[in-house]
């Protein structure tokens, strides 16, 4: 579904990603974890297509077709979706009419007429319950004034909402207590299937005790120096990142 | 320049020629020592300080016509797109400077809703008590409508009387083949405890300039509840020139909201004399301009007295090479503690072409206050764009939306819901987007 070829990418000249070289298939977990400054949210937006980043070198394919050239709004429209560390705040603009826009957008671009209001609502109903919301939150303005679990939990409604073939969920953990991770986790755990796939950005191990991963990547310096199954996220955990430094610094 | 302001001096013999009669009124002696001020005063020039930013002079330039006689009829289907049309309104609608009954709908009942050549002879005595008496003496543009004031809005609502519904006060212009003048006054009284809701709108249906240069004048009693919308929406051949002057008494309540879209050449003068304890004064504005416009808002929050709250939230997003100009003056007096003041404007920049001049100018006499005031101009902000596109909002809505979102504020004081909603399809149409949810 997603294959990362060699990709290089930085900031003004300066590279941040080295070469990474990533594969995900439908219904697999991976997670991407790694000290700040690898690279974590760097992949995730050159991924979702953020126009900051400059790609110097390789391809991503999602669905067999590079979308390198491709828009945010496009790729999006292709099944990929991005959970950010820090949502933005949009006054004036409530929940539900985001995601009214964006649910229709995506199916104008497919070609389909908008969703009629009776089904959006139901929808989003289910998804609320999924998520343990309540329903005031619906005519709230996007984001704002919202603490950083509702931040986390409206990402993941609007996940669930446009139902990507690809989420990326970049930080998701980061500011959550124990039960609002639980809940975030449950519903991400709820929305998975053999047809999507979803990437977890994270620092720290504790969101995989909730959404285990088939495949843990240890993202360092721009490239990802390990990879394996649930347990190398344990073996971090206990041991630190760096038990990665000295080995690579053996390794050389 | 020149040549208008001699063209205007020596009409006002014929002016009065055709007051039949009222020439020896005390509103007619304003009327004089007003023409006197404008000559001594000329049209203000870039020399002055309040307009420095701001070149009338090429919107003087046209050769006007300054006293249509000619009464037009307009079909009201022409013209409905103008008006609120899912709400019952009173209209007080002028063709070309003269009344037109036709468009009209006014009411002599629980309160006058009529025009002002009415009142001159009705309510001579309302007249002489607020006729000029808040508009400042030493403006010219403000001393040439009072010279030539003939016609206008005429709202007069007695002691604890609530207007039922809003008022739409619209000056339409047709196309005479020649450039035109326009200089409407109104004025609007409202007494102790009386609420009254009031939109105005200037309407050009020609392809010739257009030149208004219109007075209001707003008196809120204690306890009175004021609010006044202008919608500025109008063709890019038409220029105006807005004063309003509030003067407020205690514990009343008024707000101007100024929503400006269209017109060549627009100028705000607002102020607001606040004359009594517990007043509150709110100036919305919204400002979406595009190739070849100008918009300049000059306020004015004068605290006199302690305890009063003024707030000014003004928005503005400027494309192409659009000009907008920002002035907002807060005045606190020695008497006036406990005020408090609050002023902000904020400006996007879409392109480099387009430019903002924006200046908050605070006097504070008194020494236990609370003035906050700030200004910004940027762009859009990157990573929301970047937020939204990521949700499959493609790039021009997602633009649109911010900037909705970045305007929207500034509606809050709207408090008639079929204009909030013709504002928000006005501001959706502007930013060329047709913007999915209901707004």
């Amino acid at each position: 579904m997603l294959k990362v070829k060699d990709i290089h990418a930085g900031v003004e000249g300066n590279e941040i990603l080295k070469g990474i070289n990533l594969e995900v298939n439908p219904g697999e977990v991976h997670a991407i974890m790694g000290p700040n400054g690898a690279g974590k949210s760097t992949l995730s937006g050159v991924i979702a297509g953020r126009e900051d980043y400059e790609v110097s070198g390789g391809d991503i394919e999602f669905k067999g077709e590079s979308i390198l050239d491709m828009d945010p709004e496009e790729r999006a429209h292709n099944g990929i979706f991005l959970s950010f560390q820090y949502p933005i705040e949009i006054p004036g603009v409530s929940v539900s009419n985001f995601i009214k826009t964006s649910i229709n957008e995506s199916r104008k671009a497919q070609g389909l007429e908008p969703m009629p209001a009776s089904e959006m609502l139901k929808k989003m109903r289910e998804k609320m319950t999924l998520l343990e919301m309540n329903k005031g939150f619906l005519s709230r303005s996007l984001n704002e004034g919202f603490s950083g679990g509702e931040k986390k939990r409206n990402e993941i409604f609007q996940m669930a909402m446009l139902e990507p073939t690809l989420a990326i969920l970049d930080e998701t953990d980061s500011g959550l207590d124990i039960d609002a991770l639980r809940i975030v986790a449950n519903g991400v755990n709820k929305l998975k299937s053999k047809d999507n796939a979803v990437v977890v950005i994270t620092h720290y191990q504790r969101l995989l005790d909730y959404i285990v991963p088939d495949f843990v990547h240890v993202l360092y310096d721009g490239r990802i120096v390990k990879s394996g199954d649930k347990t190398l996220a344990h073996e971090l955990e206990a041991k630190g990142y760096d038990w990665i430094k000295n080995e690579l610094a053996a390794a050389e | 320049m020149e040549q208008l302001k001699e063209k205007l001096l020596s009409s006002f013999i014929v002016f009065e020629n055709e007051l039949n009669g009222q020439a020896d009124s005390p509103i007619h002696e304003l009327r004089r020592e007003a023409l006197k001020r404008f000559e001594e005063l000329g049209f203000p020039t870039k020399r002055h300080e309040e307009w420095k930013y701001t070149n009338l002079k090429p919107v003087l330039k046209h050769d006007f016509k300054i006293f249509p006689k000619t009464e037009k009829t307009i079909e009201f289907r022409d013209v409905k797109r103008y008006f609120l049309n899912e709400v019952d309104t009173y209209k007080i609608v002028f063709i070309n400077g003269l009344y037109s009954s036709w468009l009209s709908d006014t009411t002599h009942n629980a309160y006058d809703v009529c025009t002002f050549s009415a009142a001159l002879n009705r309510f001579q005595d309302v007249l002489d008590k607020y006729f000029s008496k808040v508009a400042p003496e030493d403006q010219a543009m403000t001393a040439l409508n009072t010279a030539f004031a003939r016609d206008g809005a005429y709202i007069h609502v007695p002691k604890n009387t609530t207007v039922n519904k809003p008022i739409e006060v619209v000056y339409l212009t047709t196309d005479e083949g020649k450039d035109m003048m326009i200089q409407p006054r109104n004025l609007v009284v409202a007494e102790s405890g009386a609420h009254v809701q009031i939109v105005e709108r200037h309407q050009s249906l020609s392809s010739n300039n257009v030149f208004t240069n219109s007075v209001t004048e707003i008196y809120a009693h204690s306890n009175a509840k004021v609010s006044y919308y202008k919608v500025q929406n109008d063709v890019k051949t038409a220029s105006l020139v807005d004063n309003t002057f509030v003067k407020q008494e205690r514990d009343s309540h008024v707000n101007v909201g100024t929503f400006s879209f269209g017109g060549k050449f627009t100028r705000n003068n607002l102020n607001f004399c606040m004359a009594g304890e517990n007043i509150e004064s709110h100036m919305d504005g919204i400002t979406i301009i595009e190739e070849g416009q100008l918009v300049d808002h000059h306020t004015l929050a004068d605290h006199q007295f302690p305890n009063c709250y003024s707030r000014e939230l003004y928005k503005g997003i400027f494309d192409d090479n659009a000009k907008g100009v920002f002035n907002g003056k807060v005045m606190v007096h020695r008497d006036a503690q406990k005020t408090n003041a609050f002023q902000s404007n904020n400006n996007i920049l879409l392109t480099d072409k387009a430019s903002i001049d924006t200046k908050p100018q605070l006097e504070i006499y008194a020494d236990d206050v609370k003035c906050s005031h700030g200004c910004t101009v940027g762009q859009l902000d990157e990573d929301a764009l970047f937020y939204l596109r990521s949700r499959g909002i493609p790039e021009k809505e997602a633009k649109a939306l911010l900037m909705y979102a970045f305007s929207n504020d500034a509606l809050d004081h709207v408090h008639i819901p079929e204009l909030k909603t013709k504002l928000n399809l006005l501001i959706a149409k502007k930013l060329g987007v047709d913007l999915e949810f209901e707004l």
